[in-house]
């Protein structure tokens, strides 16, 4: 099986030490912070791509700043992302822009958490967000998704219905980590 | 009369003037999807669209396989673009490793991912095609797709899902002769490609189909997320491969196509023009392509992660296409979500259909170049 002279390249550790942040990307942080102070977590910065994760209570306002002072214009993806350890679901949103030049590099990661129950009823349960449909129209069918893979249910999304799965679908969301596949 | 009906169902008066029509999932008009569609007479009051009979969970079988083991089922939900639906992972996986790519790895995988754009783009214009009842459409490109195919197959090993890019680079490099035939064959596809003018795009019969039907304005175009050719067909120009350069896009020369109209048309013109640029990429990339050297990094066997996160996205066949990778220093990944263009159109399904007559529906619907295994994933 060894090759030794294979041209084996070790994976290179990417910049260990904290280098200066990319200017453009930190000037939009700059701006989060300067408007909500402690109430954005910016969790990196790095070339084109930023994270920011807010309280659920305050998401509403952030992506409202968002799309209308930073020009944030449209969601590429929604992502829920179990976390049975620490007890909560994170739902991730991944904001794109058409509209302005300077930001189509960039993809905004605005990350929220939602409280997770051991015995999900999904829709009647604590595990709800607000959802930001009327804010970024594009949400509604990765919104829709997400509430049927993770159970999290989106306050005021007009059509909270199932998509992909089948309407008889009664166990357990299947994106959540305790839902095991068979046999692995 | 008060039985309850199961999930799903629904009970219809006959003296009611709405009538709900399912289209598919087994029509072939309609794909491995169902639209609920409600008409009034020969106009369509609404549109709901119904995906997920195809659904195969790639999402979940991610998390159970290691970053190597992924590389085969998650091309799987498009295999004619089996190239770019890898791309985007790779380059994430190779981000977390913190691996650089060959040059000579990169320049193929560039030409490899255009070569699959039009395979793919042939694929769905034989679809357009024979579903406006144009049955030379749907002959063209079906045959045509096939010198491609064959291309590919003496490139990577197989005809259709190539599993070619891996982590690190490709798989294998190309055979000896590889440049010429390329080149040839490329050539020889251009031109046939542009005899499609005459006999489709600018027949009036297909002009009169589709023009005007179901219009995307720009705003609603952004309003909805949309992506790829229904995005640049509204009159945005936004191609990943010029506005945030992978690999080695950057040192080509791209241009992205735009168009104004918005309509079916316009929508099924932008397509074809990409493959002309996809020609014109490829030519481009065999030039500058180192003649010899490396094409893979050896990875060591089940690499890990750090505790970090990667959202990667490529200019695929149908839009742009993301991967967000969570790692938690596990051979697995933790999380791996695919944010396909099929699934970001689907938004418009509902919107375009609404008010349009239920003989447009094909020529909408198809336009989209909506995919339905790849949105269901």
């Amino acid at each position: 099986m060894s090759q030794p002279e294979s041209p084996e390249t070790k994976p290179v550790a990417t910049a260990q030490p904290q280098k200066e942040l990319p200017k453009f990307e930190k000037s939009l942080t700059d701006k989060l912070e300067g408007k909500f102070s402690s109430k954005v977590a910016i969790e990196f910065v790095k070339p084109t791509r930023i994270r920011v994760k807010v309280k659920k209570e305050d998401v509403l306002e952030v992506a409202r700043f968002l799309r209308d002072e930073i020009h944030f214009d449209h969601a590429e993806s929604v992502t829920g992302v179990d976390y049975p350890d620490q007890k909560e679901i994170e739902v991730v949103y991944h904001l794109g822009s058409y509209t302005d030049p300077e930001l189509s590099k960039q993809v905004l990661t605005l990350a929220t958490r939602a409280p997770r129950e051991e015995n999900p009823n999904p829709g009647n349960d604590s595990t709800r967000l607000p959802s930001l449909r009327d804010i970024f129209y594009s949400v509604e069918f990765h919104e829709r998704e997400c509430f049927e893979m993770l159970g999290v249910y989106f306050e005021n999304h007009p059509d909270n219905r199932r998509l992909l799965l089948p309407e008889d679908w009664a166990d357990l969301p299947p994106m959540r980590k305790d839902f095991k596949i068979k046999g692995r | 009369m008060t039985t309850q009906l199961p999930p799903g169902l629904q009970l219809e008066k006959l003296n009611e003037r709405i009538m709900t029509l399912n289209v598919g999932p087994q029509h072939p008009g309609s794909g491995h999807m169902r639209l609920i569609i409600k008409v009034d007479g020969d106009y369509i009051v609404s549109c709901d669209p119904d995906p997920g009979y195809v659904h195969r969970g790639e999402e979940k079988m991610a998390e159970y396989r290691n970053y190597i083991q992924n590389i085969p089922h998650l091309e799987r939900p498009v295999i004619h673009d089996s190239c770019n639906v890898l791309y985007p992972y790779c380059l994430g996986v190779e981000e977390l490793l913190g691996v650089e790519v060959p040059e000579r790895a990169q320049y193929l995988r560039v030409i490899a991912s255009e070569l699959n754009r039009c395979v793919y783009i042939q694929y769905w214009l034989a679809i357009y095609g024979i579903f406006l009842g144009h049955s030379t459409m749907f002959m063209w490109p079906a045959g045509d797709r096939e010198l491609l195919i064959d291309l590919l197959e003496k490139m990577t090993g197989a005809r259709v899902t190539h599993a070619y890019f891996v982590p690190g680079g490709i798989r294998n490099d190309v055979p000896a002769n590889f440049e010429d035939m390329c080149l040839k064959r490329v050539n020889y596809f251009e031109k046939r490609i542009k005899e499609y003018a005459a006999i489709f795009y600018d027949n009036p019969i297909l002009i009169s189909r589709t023009s005007g039907a179901g219009v995307l304005s720009r705003d609603d175009a952004i309003r909805l997320g949309t992506t790829g050719s229904t995005l640049r067909a509204s009159g945005v120009d936004f191609d990943l491969r010029k506005k945030e350069p992978y690999d080695v896009y950057g040192e080509l020369d791209v241009h992205s196509n735009v168009l104004k109209e918005g309509d079916s048309y316009a929508r099924s013109k932008i397509p074809w023009l990409d493959m002309l640029e996809s020609c014109n990429i490829i030519r481009q990339a065999l030039q500058k392509m180192p003649k010899s050297g490396s094409v893979r990094v050896k990875l060591k066997p089940n690499p890990k992660g750090g505790n970090d996160e990667v959202y990667k996205r490529v200019e695929s066949g149908r839009g742009s296409l993301g991967c967000y990778i969570v790692s938690r220093s596990k051979p697995e990944p933790y999380r791996v979500k695919m944010s396909v263009g099929s699934f970001r159109n689907l938004i418009c399904m509902p919107y375009l259909l609404k008010g349009e007559k239920l003989g447009n529906m094909p020529a909408v619907y198809w336009s989209l170049n909506y995919w339905p295994v790849e949105a269901d994933r």
